[in-house]
């Protein structure tokens, strides 16, 4: 099915089913541990050995020899594969550092070997008695220092420069100006199951029960990376345990495991040790971002202007920090600028919202600087700059935007209007309190997707789709859908996600998942319908299909009817046209937060949080919800206490656990409001639908940072915002 | 991990006989440090002697009207006590800021004092680490040493003892009562029982080859306000960056003890003195001759700050 023209009505907007705060479907299975993760897939294939992850001691350099002879000898080894007996393996295209390291060194942890014993104990007992010689080189670990040196670098949504006007010229004449620099730390994905595979060779062909978000991606990846034909690879990955981009692509587990079973001759299983994985895997990178706005005195913006800094692996990307600068406010001259320095520290990559989440970090507290220097309210700065329009290119409109009404909603749940705009000047106890706002803002993108749906004698109702379930409710969102275009209840419905064989689908990442997915399975039902209309002699326009039934004026069938002798089965892919060309198609939201700052030792805790988001029609608002919580809460994480610090010296994430990286805990975290303004978008596809999954956690850092400037009257622009970065300016305390 | 074999032991001097017999061997109650540290082949021990049978988890009255509490009595067990809540409650409140309920359930009152430094180098088995790895060098000193000593470091070390228990015990003048391997007992003064780091920071604690824990005592309750006040980024489930262990009286006198800053629970007597006329006098004499990095110097004004705090809070 081609989306081309904007959604008419159609059998979801029902909304029997689709909408409703379904709980998740596969809730029971969770909640009973009965939901397998890779590690735990005990009975897909006997005989499974264990591997053990060695990940190299040095950021750069080369192996001079490794010793393995200790740990052959150890009790239960089964294998060892280093690169020097693993063949010949490609690099994966959309990974950045070989998965294998050796002898050249790309980064710390970087996988060097696997042990593969009949144990997990014996397999890490042997790993501890490999001995590595290594010729360690200086490398470059710090990105402040390599700023002159960084080279203009695309992202994905746009050119390393971009400009519109004048920017230079005009910046310099505004009346009021901002000039400050922003820097946002490396950050992990800290996902609570880490990454992990079981590998089975059957002949030439290898399947690998696996967690990760983007079956296809990987399906391919894998093939490249072994040399193989992609057919003769299968990825099956039907629960995730988050992965917030670290599962996007493959990582050294699945090619070890992969390995592993190979030199073993059975399968492997391998999970990434949890130390390992903030050095080994992808993170979210660094940046040093310099914003610069000019307005007139009424706070009318001229120029704004948006760079950043970032660096990664030689190969690597760039964080695109400055996209959502391109869209969110008005203002005639405008310009951004994406740098790259080259960095030996890990490959840094995707994470929740990459770019926007970054960028939203910076601009969001610009612009209540910005506010401030005007003498204007920040709320009142953001929507007096709002626009309808692509400020690039105005004859281009968004398809939906309520930014402006999801402050004004917020304002008024949030009690805005008892913010002191002086800071420093609240009290309760022994806490200084602060208020702050930001805009949430991140694009929707469409990608298509592929279902396969089937009915049979019983009445059930069956998808099939490689679609992911990262934690997100995938199956339970597809369940309505089917369900609703069906006219059968939930339960009729049976989901499988995550397995290769299945249609391709949209996968889980850039919050495109729940729209893309859930239109392909719409788009494969529309068949569906037609192979029943067809089959029970209904005209499939205007059969109705509902309560179990096929309706059409008097006559009612019942719908497994259809299917009586033997099954009926559809297949489709939503395909999309160039709406998204001619609409800019984004989701909105307005953070709120309430911060108390302890007079005495900065410490600060969040007291209160709100979220008003616009994104489209909300598939179910229950998951919705928890999506959206759930990225307030990274946000927080983001905003107070994340940061994988550097050492600059020998280049590698010192705090590489979880006791040292410090998330969110549920003491942090106060109670959470959020609520969903009514939007159907006919432009994102036949489910009106967007995303909201990492609109949830664009601009919430800022909005701390902006509630503890409100609080002390305490600025601060280098994330994350901890107590010493208050401390000299606290007042002082008796 | 490397592999170990194991025995239960069935009293106090025979499990202290037994680790003697065997070199590399290592007492294990909760485990909740020890085992981690296994894993990481951070600690190998060849033999493990579990001593949780030992019947050492009661807490009793002492003789002097103080509190025994044997070595094996539960965190949890402990701050929920009610004499403890009563008479000791910076210990309460200590132990109570400390780790997590999970761990709190699980670690015992010995197993607390022996936990070892929480350094992220010291942890990651590439890097060199004195305490460690003896003679290898500290990568913390020019590292990431946000969290580290401020004081009573030295060039081998700069390491902090992660215990908020010990701080509380260190206020209160708790004493540590042990059997050696030979039946001989002692009490070790809670003041002597860690060390600084010097040049040998991976001799941590007093105790003798195969010496066992036995116990820890609390003199007479010495009354007051007993607060204690750990400053850390996240609410729970952090380590200090400072903590402050306070026990003042009407008069304004008192003791305080930090957490957070040293090697060990960091208490001066004579800085005790100053509480009278503040926290500035009492840290200009507690932190005399700190050798903060640049990383942690906050931590001066910190302790500072939250003693302050403290102070105010005591005076009610």
């Amino acid at each position: 099915m081609k989306f081309e023209s904007p959604a008419t009505t159609n059998p979801i907007d029902q909304l029997k089913i689709v909408g409703q705060s379904v709980s998740r479907i596969d809730g029971p299975l969770k909640t009973t541990g009965t939901a397998p993760y890779a590690y735990e897939r005990h009975d897909v294939v006997a005989n499974q050995a264990y591997g053990y992850v060695v990940g190299s001691a040095i950021a750069k350099g080369r192996i001079k020899s490794i010793d393995l002879g200790a740990a052959k000898a150890a009790p239960g080894v089964l294998a060892i594969v280093t690169a020097d007996n693993a063949g010949k393996l490609d690099k994966g295209r959309l990974n950045t550092a070989k998965l294998l390291g050796g002898p050249e060194i790309q980064h710390y942890h970087q996988a060097i070997a696997v042990v593969v014993a009949e144990t997990f104990e014996q397999a890490r007992a042997a790993a501890q008695l490999i001995r590595v010689d290594y010729a360690a080189e200086q490398g470059a670990f710090d990105l402040a220092s390599l700023l002159d040196k960084a080279k203009p670098n695309p992202i994905t949504a746009g050119p390393a420069d971009t400009a519109v006007g004048d920017f230079a010229a005009n910046f310099a004449a505004a009346p009021v100006r901002l000039d400050a620099r922003y820097s946002t730390p490396d950050e992990a994905h800290a996902m609570m199951e880490p990454h992990a595979t079981i590998a089975a060779w059957e002949g030439d062909k290898l399947t690998l029960w696996t967690s990760n978000q983007m079956i296809a991606w990987n399906k391919a990846e894998m093939a490249k990376i072994l040399g193989m034909r992609a057919e003769n690879v299968r990825l099956d990955s039907p629960f995730v345990g988050g992965g917030f981009g670290g599962k996007l692509f493959p990582r050294a587990d699945a090619l070890l495991a992969a390995l592993g079973a190979r030199a073993a001759k059975r399968p492997v299983k391998v999970a990434l040790q949890r130390p390992l994985m903030f050095n080994n895997t992808t993170h979210r990178p660094a940046t040093i971002q310099r914003i610069r706005i000019g307005a007139t005195r009424d706070g009318k913006i001229t120029a704004i202007g948006h760079e950043s800094w970032s660096g990664d692996l030689p190969g690597g990307k760039a964080d695109g920090a400055v996209a959502q600068t391109r869209l969110l406010y008005a203002g005639a001259h405008r310009m951004t600028a994406t740098r790259l320095a080259t960095l030996d520290l890990p490959e840094g990559n995707a994470m929740r919202a990459p770019g926007e989440a970054t960028g939203m970090m910076a601009l969001e507290i610009a612009v209540d600087e910005m506010a401030e220097k005007l003498g204007m309210d920040p709320i009142e700065f953001r929507i007096l700059n709002d626009t309808q329009v692509d400020p690039e290119k105005p004859e281009r409109p968004f398809s939906q935007r309520q930014l402006t009404e999801c402050f004004r909603t917020g304002a008024e749940r949030f009690g805005w209007s008892k913010r002191n705009p002086q800071p420093g000047r609240v009290r309760d106890g022994r806490w200084l309190v602060g208020i702050g706002a930001a805009a949430a803002f991140r694009n929707n993108l469409l990608t298509k997707s592929a279902a396969r749906v089937r009915l049979d004698n019983g009445g059930i109702v069956t998808v099939e789709t490689d679609m992911t379930d990262i934690g997100t409710g995938s199956y339970t969102i597809i369940a309505q859908t089917a369900a609703e275009m069906m006219g059968v209840p939930l339960e009729k419905v049976k989901v499988r996600l995550g397995d290769s064989a299945f249609p391709v689908s949209a996968g889980s990442g850039g919050q495109w998942g729940g729209n893309n997915s859930t239109a392909g399975v719409y788009a494969a039902c529309v068949k569906l319908r037609e192979a029943v209309a067809q089959k029970l002699g209904f005209n499939s326009a205007e059969a109705e299909f509902a309560d179990g039934e096929v309706r059409s004026g008097n006559r009612r069938v019942p719908l497994a009817q259809a299917a009586a002798d033997g099954g009926l089965s559809a297949e489709d892919e939503i395909e999309y046209g160039d709406l998204a060309k001619k609409y800019q198609q984004s989701t909105f939201g307005a953070h709120f937060v309430e911060v108390g700052v302890d007079a005495a030792t900065a410490e600060i805790r969040v007291r209160r949080m709100l979220a008003v988001c616009a994104a489209g029609r909300i598939l179910n608002p229950k998951t919705a919800r928890s999506q959206v919580i759930g990225a307030m809460t990274m946000g927080v994480g983001a905003a107070l206490m994340e940061e994988l610090v550097v050492d600059k010296r020998t280049g590698f994430f010192v705090n590489h656990d979880l006791a040292a990286y410090e998330v969110p805990v549920h003491a942090d975290i106060p109670h959470q409001e959020m609520f969903f303004l009514d939007e159907t978008d006919p432009m994102s596809s036949p489910m009106k639908a967007k995303g909201v999954a990492e609109l949830g956690i664009c601009g919430v850092a800022a909005a701390v940072a902006n509630a503890v400037y409100n609080a002390t009257g305490v600025r601060v622009r280098d994330y994350p915002i901890t107590l010493d970065k208050l401390l000299e300016q606290m007042p002082d305390v008796g | 991990m490397k592999s170990f074999t194991y025995e239960r032991a069935r009293n106090p001097a025979e499990a202290a006989a037994s680790v003697l017999r065997k070199p590399d061997a290592k007492f294990i109650a909760g485990g909740t440090n020890l085992l981690d540290l296994m894993k990481l082949e951070i600690e190998t021990p060849a033999h493990l002697i579990d001593v949780n049978g030992l019947a050492l988890d009661k807490i009793e009255p002492t003789a002097e009207g103080g509190l025994r509490i044997g070595a094996l009595v539960r965190n949890t067990d402990l701050a929920a006590d009610s004499r403890v809540r009563r008479d000791y409650a910076v210990l309460s409140r200590a132990l109570l800021a400390g780790a997590s309920g999970q761990l709190r359930n699980k670690a015992t009152t010995a197993g607390n004092l022996l936990q070892r430094t929480r350094c992220p180098y010291f942890y990651d088995t590439n890097q060199p680490c004195n305490k460690r790895r003896p003679g290898s060098g500290c990568a913390a000193i020019g590292g990431f040493s946000r969290q580290h000593a401020v004081v009573g470091g030295s060039e081998a070390c700069i390491a902090t003892h992660p215990s908020d228990m010990a701080v509380g015990m260190r206020a209160l003048d708790a004493t540590v009562e042990t059997v050696r391997p030979d039946g001989a007992t002692r009490a070790i003064p809670i003041a002597e029982f860690h060390h600084l780091p010097g040049s040998t920071p991976h001799v941590e604690t007093a105790l003798s080859p195969g010496e066992l824990i036995t116990a820890v005592t609390l003199p007479k309750p010495v009354g007051g306000t007993h607060i204690y006040r750990k400053v850390r980024d996240r609410a729970s489930y952090a380590f200090a960056l400072v903590s402050v262990a306070a026990i003042v009286q009407r008069d304004g006198t008192g003791r305080v003890a930090l957490g957070g800053v040293a090697h060990k629970p960091w208490r001066i007597e004579s800085a005790d003195s100053q509480l009278p006329r503040g926290a500035k006098a009492v840290m200009a004499e507690l932190l005399s001759g700190a050798r903060p990095t640049r990383e942690n110097a906050f931590k001066l004004s910190l302790a500072e700050r939250t003693l302050g705090a403290v102070l105010t809070e005591a005076k009610g």
